[in-house]
């Protein structure tokens, strides 16, 4: 900076402080303008057609019904639960495709860096395709192939036994709730509390005498062992829920319906060659050397992937990858196109009934937006976690 | 640098296949294992696709006959799935339109070609295109948007989105990293409301919420609704790759341009924004691809792009059964446009990175 007193004194037009005041002074003035501009045109055209504003319409009853939901739901529910049932329903399909995508997504990665020629070109054929084609178009392929190509429901495949597909979607069989299995559940988490903590107890062993604890095996007891011993106290309920097919459809058993089958299907195979390609370019960005010089100072392959490798990695691939959670998220919305009931089905639904728009549209972007900034805020917290300590 | 070519050992068959396909037991099985998954799948494929398939045939009896795909439903339909609802005896219109954007496109690929002569011509062909379509001058009959459709609505969603949006990321992305906080402010909330909520949103806001904020008696069309959600949308994300390219910049070029005496707009557009665009190409290309998928969307609001001509094709009883062929058809041409722009992207890269060196 030079400094003022070397040179004329500035007219004040021309000082650079006043400058800068002035012209952020004017975007504010210009950006509450606008949107001055916009409230008085919908609050006149709202008078105009007699439309209320407010979300006193969330109370009143919905009157429509929805195909599938995770809590209880009919018609008569107002529109508030109907929004519940709708961003529930986009939860379930996004945390699912979520851990279907990052699966495929790993193997798919891992199989482009493959010695093996063939396997290499196949994942590429596969990851290049997906990419290149919209998802929405990969979506009504999936549902027009489940919904028409697919054997009706009297005829259909049976995959597994009691595992049934038909153009209805898919007929499993699934345990008869019981008295045991909140217990379980509850065992479930003790137990992962436990490896957790013998995780840590090793790690200091390790530290202190330089012997290496035995860790995969402990753990699994650890998470395995309390829900097994709940259920085995419980009784021991075997019981299952097979579907069984009774004149026109089947009969018990849980099943998934083609318009979530579809979604998922698409969603997943779309975000996991995304994913693919962030895990690729992930490992393929630790240099060589790092291997080298782990396989220097004696440690077998795959100690050198999980202590040396994977963690350089991991640093890489997680950003972008978040990033595709976040687009998968936000893809789930295209379940409105081919009719699973998610948060932007439900609310288009609502928009056309109450011709309440504005608070309608609100609503889902609100949805949205808490949904994408908790994790990225999440997201963030761990970034900073793993971020490389330097000197 | 003169660089010697590595030398290349050639290998034998036998020897390529045991390097490359059966080099360890895991890799055996592996090969196996595909191959056996090909043998399973290829067979029938060539046999629908390609060996019993229907190529020319104008009734669709002679397809149902045969076991293999239906090409003829698409020689039938082409026009219908490519221009959409706009007038049959017009179509040359919209064709010519698509011949003289690939010509643009075909001259911008020469990267030495890029400067402001470039951009004008953009200027005049969008303007000639639109001409086209439009018409209502020199004897062509005037054609309103809502007839637009198929392979140029989906082109001009696209190329327009783009033309618009780049300019006005690259001031969101000054204005983020700007170091006056309201206009920070402004544009950080700006970028991350949009980025935090799905593109189906915005057009849904723009089909039923856009009508409300305008003075009773101002409307506009669904595609130019369609078109403004878009432009916004991509803004938001192209400012964030043109923002981590002037991230990329080094402090000591804005010093030197600050030390010359330029001001921050001659620094930006001579110094900063040259050289920043230039890293960002490859995510500014990313996102220009993602655009064009993206714009298969607005067959949502009910807006007759390829996605939704090609759907109201086959909603013809006569064909309905061929729709995995016109699947595979409007699949095959958004890949085609695709996998262009991703290989041009990588060419481009490695042409900025051989210049550097030198």
């Amino acid at each position: 900076m030079v400094s003022p007193t070397t040179l004329a004194p500035v007219v004040f037009w021309r000082n650079q402080r006043f400058r800068l005041a002035l012209y952020q002074a004017v975007a504010l003035l210009l950006v509450i303008g606008v949107g001055a501009y916009f409230l008085s045109n919908v609050v006149a055209n709202l008078n105009e057609r007699s439309i209320r504003t407010g979300f006193g319409f969330l109370g009143r009853e919905a009157g429509f019904r929805i195909g599938e939901s995770v809590i209880p739901y009919n018609a008569s529910d107002s529109y508030g639960r109907a929004y519940v049932v709708g961003v529930l329903n986009t939860l379930r399909v996004s945390l699912l495709g979520i851990v279907c995508a990052t699966l495929v997504g790993v193997l798919v990665g891992m199989a482009r860096l493959s010695s093996n020629w063939l396997v290499v070109r196949l994942a590429s054929l596969y990851v290049e395709t997906v990419r290149n084609v919209p998802l929405l178009l990969q979506l009504f392929f999936w549902y027009t192939i489940i919904t028409g190509m697919l054997p009706p429901v009297s005829q259909a495949m049976q995959l597994l036994p009691s595992v049934y597909l038909s153009k209805s979607g898919l007929m499993f069989l699934s345990p008869v709730p019981h008295a045991g299995h909140p217990y379980m559940a509850v065992a479930f988490v003790i137990g992962c509390g436990l490896a957790w903590g013998y995780r840590g107890r090793a790690r200091r062993r390790q530290e202190a005498t330089g012997q290496v604890p035995k860790l995969l095996l402990p753990s699994l007891g650890l998470i395995l062992g309390p829900p097994l011993l709940a259920w085995l106290v419980s009784g021991a309920p075997t019981a299952m829920d097979v579907p069984v097919f009774t004149r026109f459809s089947f009969r018990g058993g849980s099943s998934i319906t083609p318009e979530f089958l579809s979604l998922l299907a698409g969603l997943v195979l779309y975000t996991a060659a995304f994913i693919a390609e962030n895990v690729r370019g992930g490992i393929q960005a630790v240099p060589h050397g790092q291997s080298e010089a782990a396989a220097a100072l004696g440690l077998r392959r795959s100690t050198a992937l999980r202590l040396v490798i994977l963690p350089q990695a991991l640093r890489i691939v997680i950003p972008p990858t978040t990033s595709q959670y976040l687009n998968l998220m936000k893809n789930s919305s295209l379940a409105v196109a081919i009719g699973y009931p998610d948060l932007v089905s439900v609310a288009n639904t609502s928009l056309n009934q109450s011709g309440q728009a504005i608070e309608c549209i609100s609503i889902m972007m609100g949805v949205y937006l808490t949904i994408s900034l908790s994790i990225s805020a999440v997201m963030n917290v761990y970034d900073r976690h793993v971020a490389l300590v330097e000197r | 640098m003169a660089e010697t070519a590595p030398v290349r050992v050639r290998l034998g068959a036998v020897a390529w296949l045991r390097a490359n396909l059966f080099n360890s037991w895991f890799n055996t099985i592996l090969t196996l294992l595909a191959l056996f998954l090909l043998a399973r799948v290829l067979p029938s494929l060539l046999d629908w696709g390609l060996v019993h398939a229907v190529w020319w045939a104008a009734d669709p009896d002679v397809c149902k006959e045969a076991s293999g795909a239906c090409w003829a439903m698409i020689h039938e339909k082409h026009r219908l799935i490519l221009f959409g609802r706009y007038p049959y005896e017009e179509h040359w219109r919209p064709l010519l339109g698509l011949v003289l954007l690939v010509g643009m496109i075909g001259v911008s690929c020469n990267h030495n070609a890029w400067g402001l002569r470039l951009a004008e011509a953009w200027a005049v062909a969008l303007a000639a295109w639109l001409v086209l379509m439009w018409g209502g001058v020199a004897g062509l009959t005037f054609v309103p948007n809502n007839l637009w459709g198929g392979l140029p609505l989906t082109l001009i969603l696209t190329v327009i989105g783009l033309a618009v949006a780049f300019p006005l990321s690259i001031f969101l992305a000054l204005g983020r990293r700007s170091r006056m906080p309201v206009i920070r402010i402004l544009c950080r909330v700006y970028i991350e409301l949009i980025r935090g909520v799905p593109l189906i949103s915005l057009l849904f806001m723009a089909s039923f919420m856009l009508p409300l904020f305008l003075p009773a008696g101002v409307g506009i069309d669904e595609v130019l609704r369609a078109q403004a959600a878009i432009i916004l949308f991509s803004a938001a994300y192209l400012a964030e790759a043109v923002r981590g390219g002037l991230q990329a910049i080094p402090r000591g070029q804005y010093e030197a341009a600050h030390a010359l005496g330029l001001s921050y707009w001659q620094a930006r557009r001579k110094i900063i924004l040259p050289q920043a665009i230039t890293v960002a190409i490859p995510a500014i290309v990313n996102i220009f691809i993602g655009l064009f998928k993206d714009t298969s969307l607005v067959a949502i609001v009910s807006l007759t792009d390829l996605l939704l001509a090609m759907r109201q094709a086959i909603a013809d009883p006569l064909w309905r059964r061929f729709f995995i062929e016109g699947y595979v058809f409007i699949a095959v041409i958004y890949f085609i446009v695709c996998f262009f722009m991703s290989k041009y992207s990588q060419y481009l890269e490695t042409q900025f990175r051989s210049e550097q060196q030198h």
